[in-house]
């Protein structure tokens, strides 16, 4: 079956869900039915270009997109005059990282970053080595987050930007944002924080934080895809050099029309969250707690990938020794989970961020990602349980490696021949 | 990944799961991959008196090709002589459950199991031919 369409109607009558359940919200969310509704009327009655100064269509869609700014700014603890609007997080790492770094050329030619990093940001920072920039790529401890003394001993005179993103994608641990921001700006460098991952899901503030650039994903918050944004501070200014060239938008540092419905979009979801952060997060860690409670209770040989305690209520990371992440997500096909198997990505490398937390390499070929979001409810909890806890018992069963572990011998002992 | 429903059956309802005992002289073990490369295969054999296996058992530890690959390779070296199971190439197994490119290397370790129980279980009769050696 390959589309979500099939899916309906093959499972039409029997006894399972229509669709699988949804449990991959790091990967991206629906948007909100509130937000969708609010974006509506700007596709169609105020359709004006926010750009035109001289009619009321125009002065219609200006006045939307700057509440959508200032609901934004408002998550965050800004001020609206430092959003930026992009088409997504991707666009906004791109732009603070190169922008930055292209802006103090000469001067400044150091990078820090962290190489669990989101691949946008790496991808960035490998760019900008070519051009001439040397790029610190900080390692992570086992539990995911960065050694502040590390850090600290890894800024230099010549150090222009560290990027350390707030949540990651994978494994949901939340880095010391406030730790790393009092750190830069003592040794006045600027600190960018990707989280698109942590908007709405914990309490920001660029003020306490110290936080000068912070990228921003629509999608990743039930708001639409193709809309981001670009918190870049005023006071003190971060100077930094524009990507996209044209009629000189976004203060000129991202020229282009702005997509009135998409960036209304974003505001409402911004909106929402601030006001149901606090008990959607609850909410969501009872189901977390839940969820991986019941799973160890009936599974042993389960591990928790990152940092339980600096994490987003909403991810659990957990590999299931013995048996493949692929083969399972197969027989969980009910679930839309995601996974760290080699055989899940292109380049048949199991998950990097797995890696460089130092999980070995047989138990990140078994780690099956989860996302909870505001659409979970305690009945998908259990059902996504029961599923994966049989089909993990039925892969064990045939698992070579699992017989093996039963009994007695060592894994490690035997000469395999890696291919 | 979107699979074939051969192999989709397979993985759903694999053939022959299951172990033989490694110390019977009658069974040949085959164990192919590494953990850390995200797939192991444990194919076995038991040889039968007129020299045709008669029983092939798999375990396996993979994606839902590697699982195919080797449920398929378990129905199709039954009621073969070891040099007919020896015939068996991954190009076969490949085509016949439509495995996509980055999948081919399931099928490959899936010949590997069998030439590699094939040729424990000649070890064990002294590289004598089966027909001879089966007891």
């Amino acid at each position: 079956m390959s589309s979500l369409q099939d899916m309906k109607i093959a499972t039409e009558g029997q006894n399972r869900p229509k669709t699988p359940i949804y449990l991959d919200y790091q990967a991206t969310t629906p948007t909100d039915p509130r937000v969708v509704e609010a974006m509506l009327p700007y596709f169609t009655t105020y359709f004006g270009n926010p750009h035109s100064r001289n009619h009321a269509y125009g002065w219609d869609a200006e006045k939307a997109v700057e509440k959508a700014r200032a609901q934004v700014a408002s998550i965050i603890g800004a001020d609206e005059k430092e959003i930026i609007f992009t088409s997504g997080a991707t666009e906004s790492n791109n732009l603070a990282l190169k922008g930055v770094a292209h802006f103090h050329k000469g001067k400044k030619n150091h990078v820090i970053t962290v190489v669990t990093e989101h691949k946008c940001v790496l991808d960035s920072c490998r760019h900008l080595e070519l051009e001439g920039f040397e790029v610190t790529y900080l390692p992570v401890q086992k539990n995911g987050l960065i050694d502040l003394e590390q850090l600290k001993a890894t800024i230099r005179p010549d150090t222009c930007i560290v990027s350390v993103m707030a949540v990651n994608n994978e494994i949901g641990v939340i880095q010391p944002l406030a730790e790393i921001g009092k750190i830069c700006r003592a040794a006045k460098v600027y600190f960018h924080t990707d989280a698109a991952q942590a908007v709405g899901k914990i309490p920001l503030n660029v003020e306490e934080m110290n936080i000068d650039l912070m990228s921003i994903s629509g999608h990743k918050i039930y708001g639409p895809k193709g809309l981001g944004a670009l918190y870049v501070r005023r006071k003190p200014r971060v100077r930094l050099e524009a990507l996209i060239h044209g009629g000189g938008q976004e203060r000129g540092m991202r020229s282009g029309t702005l997509p009135t419905p998409l960036c209304v979009g974003l505001g409402e979801a911004c909106a929402i969250a601030q006001r149901e952060m606090g008990a959607e997060a609850e909410r969501l860690k009872t189901l977390r707690d839940r969820m991986y409670n019941k799973i160890r209770e009936q599974l042993p040989e389960v591990y928790l990938n990152g940092d339980l305690d600096s994490r987003i209520p909403g991810n659990l990371n957990l590999s299931f020794a013995y048996v493949e992440g692929e083969g399972l997500m197969m027989g969980v096909k009910d679930i839309a989970v995601s996974s760290g198997s080699a055989c899940t990505s292109a380049s048949l490398e199991p998950s990097y961020v797995l890696r460089a937390l130092g999980v070995e390499e047989e138990l990140a070929h078994t780690s099956l990602r989860i996302g909870l979001g505001r659409f979970t409810s305690e009945q998908d909890v259990d059902y996504a349980v029961e599923h994966i806890v049989q089909a993990v018992q039925r892969l064990r069963s045939m698992s070579p490696l699992w017989e093996m572990a039963q009994e007695g011998i060592d894994i490690k002992s035997i000469q395999w021949a890696e291919h | 990944m979107s699979y074939s429903e051969k192999l989709i059956e397979h993985y759903e309802n694999p053939r022959n799961v299951g172990a033989l005992d490694k110390s019977d002289t009658s069974v040949g073990t085959g164990l192919v991959g590494a953990p850390a490369c995200g797939d192991v295969m444990k194919l076995q054999i038991k040889v039968g008196a007129d020299g045709r296996i008669e029983d092939a058992k798999f375990k396996t530890f993979g994606c839902g090709s590697a699982i195919a690959s080797s449920s398929l390779a378990t129905e199709w070296v039954k009621g073969k002589t070891l040099d007919e199971a020896e015939q068996i190439k991954n190009t076969m197994i490949a085509q016949h459950l439509s495995l996509p490119p980055v999948k081919i290397h399931c099928s490959v370790l899936a010949e590997d199991a069998i030439k590699a129980a094939i040729r424990d279980y000649r070890e064990k009769h002294g590289e004598k031919p089966a027909e001879q050696a089966a007891e």
